[in-house]
């Protein structure tokens, strides 16, 4: 009935030291690679504690139990671990060809995002058109509220750069701010991705609220060598934040996808982080462009150039998300 | 909050479990690493203020960032290097593993990092607490997106049963059918509460002691009741270290010695 606990320890010891000096092994240098034999060595360590653990069911002695169970909860997970082993980062690998693919894998939730976001724009455009005193409502920002018309001939004739001093660490906080919507709009997906369409819609009605403003008031042109220069960058990078929220959301809600939910939300897990890193890439370089370009205007920076530079930057972005990485040279 | 375990069955039919961590331990490891890195940051403030002779501009855009990437990074680091430990979790013994057993993945560490955002929504951590205090797995939002659990990590320590036995003269020991009867007639949970009042003798108060050691001294009287000659003269303590040396040895040849 009760297991010779001292000599069964005693005997066991030796193999449950060297599966140990194993598991250090492995644990201190992830990279490590087993030989054949050692993979069998460790292997025959790994069923003779899972062995002895079964022994103990018959001899529930706590300590010795806790110590066996360790062991074959560190062994299991090195042993049964059947999803590839992290290659070393290569950074240039990475983002020319996991982050492009990683978006046109899930290219249906960055068009859904981008809807969502559309139509945002359009009910915020309307409402601003049909209601301007809804305006202080829909953009409650007091930098968006002054007329447009105002802020152009303000902005136009200004003889002090009011960003002097202060150029540096504006972009610092567009880019922490910018990042932290985004990480919002990714991790709102767990509620079940309601959070995430709210973050794109809102997001949307105060770009349409904003754009019909500045049209209305006949200042298209400012409009838009005001926004495309970062806007080309930032507004992608939040349709992507939204894109990898919703791609969590599909997970999490299953259809279409009979696996259990650990199961769809382990295989999404790799292919969120990749979009999340992709958009706060974006967002540190939009960060520096709306801080020492976007806020100078005519006569410093001429606005075809100010157009010219953002329409060039969306339609690099827009090839280099459907093109690049899609060499079979490389799969 | 009761502790939960979490029982793992391998493809080999072997059972093992782990003691999953609650949201009351989880938040203070969490304060302590927000101590932390609070810690960090106003050392680094004060580095970073050598910045400011430069440019002030600079300064601020150095701290802005550092703390951005220091409140953020610090999961994914510390979790990353030591193995789903922070500094908070390797203080409380907690650990973040995979909730199947497997092997902790980096993408793992960082969605369930990422998603502190939503966790710890509206304030300190009102969401993630909750969604933890009812998930079976004590899971935040995080975990679950994850697909990971904080476990408690147990005192890994080997037994030391010779202690009790070694060296000493069991009276017992004389009378070979009724030890066969006790050592049918004992469970294993049983054997081990004895030698479990046994190793932890030196925790108890003198008086719960003594009322203990009656107590189980009694329990195995009822089970098997041994002759006066071999019990009469020894504490009740010395009487359950003996009842524990013949159901933990198999030593035959010299049934009066416990090597």
């Amino acid at each position: 009935m009760i297991i010779d606990l001292p000599r069964f320890i005693a005997t066991e010891r030796p193999y449950w030291q060297k599966l140990e000096a194993v598991l250090q092994k492995l644990e201190a240098q992830p990279d490590t690679r087993l030989s054949l034999d050692e993979t069998k060595e460790f292997h025959r360590l790994y069923e003779r504690t899972a062995a002895d653990l079964a022994r103990m069911d018959t001899h529930s002695e706590p300590e010795t139990r806790q110590f066996l169970e360790n062991l074959v909860a560190r062994a299991y997970g090195e042993i049964h671990e059947t999803r590839n082993r992290p290659a070393r980062m290569n950074p240039l690998l990475w983002f020319f060809q996991t982050l492009p693919r990683t978006f046109r894998k899930h290219s249906r939730a960055f068009v859904l995002s981008l809807m969502i976001t559309l139509v945002g724009s359009f009910f915020g455009a309307m409402t601003l058109a049909f209601d301007p005193e809804s305006k202080p409502i829909i953009t409650p920002f007091p930098h968006l509220l002054q007329d447009p018309a105002d802020r152009v001939a303000e902005e136009e004739s200004a003889l002090e750069d009011r960003l002097d001093g202060h150029k540096t660490s504006f972009s610092a906080q567009l880019m922490t701010h910018n990042t932290n919507v985004s990480i919002l709009a990714l991790a709102l997906g767990m509620t079940y991705g309601l959070g995430t369409v709210l973050l794109l819609f809102y997001n949307g009605v105060i770009l349409g609220a904003v754009a019909i403003d500045y049209v209305m008031a006949g200042q298209t042109t400012f409009l838009l060598g005001w926004l495309l220069p970062h806007g080309s960058v930032e507004i992608p990078a939040i349709l992507i934040a939204g894109q990898a929220g919703l791609v969590l959301a599909h997970a999490l809600i299953g259809r279409g996808d009979r696996n259990p939910l650990s199961t769809r939300l382990r295989a999404i897990g790799p292919d969120i982080v990749t979009l999340i890193f992709g958009v706060a890439l974006l967002l540190v370089w939009a960060g520096f462009v709306e801080a020492f370009l976007s806020q100078y205007h005519e006569p410093i920076f001429p606005y075809a150039a100010k157009i010219g530079m953002g329409l060039t930057q969306l339609v690099l972005l827009t090839v280099f998300l459907l093109r690049s990485g899609t060499s079979k040279k490389n799969p | 909050m009761t502790s939960r375990v979490l029982r793992i069955r391998t493809p080999e039919g072997v059972v093992f479990s782990q003691t999953l961590a609650g949201p009351v331990i989880r938040f203070s490891a969490w304060f302590v690493d927000l101590m932390v890195i609070s810690g960090v940051m106003g050392v680094l403030g004060a580095v970073i203020s050598i910045f400011g002779l430069i440019s002030q501009d600079f300064m601020v855009a150095v701290y802005t960032l550092l703390y951005f990437v220091l409140s953020i990074g610090y999961g994914f680091a510390c979790e990353w290097r030591w193995r789903g430990q922070t500094i908070g979790k390797r203080l409380f013994r907690l650990r973040v593993v995979d909730a199947e057993g497997l092997k902790l993945q980096f993408h793992q560490i960082v969605v369930r990092n990422l998603l502190r955002f939503v966790d710890s929504l509206p304030y300190f951590y009102a969401v993630g607490g909750a969604t933890s205090w009812i998930s079976p797995k004590f899971q935040r939002l995080g975990d679950l997106a994850a697909n990971t659990i904080v476990v408690r990590i147990p005192q890994i320590t080997e037994p030391d049963v010779e202690q009790l036995t070694a060296g000493h003269f069991n009276s017992l020991s004389q009378y070979p059918q009724l030890v066969a009867r006790l050592r049918q007639k004992v469970s294993p949970s049983e054997a081990t509460l004895a030698m479990q009042a046994l190793l932890r003798r030196d925790d108890f108060d003198p008086e719960e002691r003594l009322t203990l050691f009656a107590e189980l001294g009694q329990h195995f009287r009822a089970k098997v009741p041994f002759p006066p000659e071999a019990t009469d003269g020894i504490s009740e303590e010395q009487y359950l270290r003996n009842i524990v040396g013949l159901l933990y040895s198999t030593k035959r040849k010299n049934p009066d010695t416990w090597v």
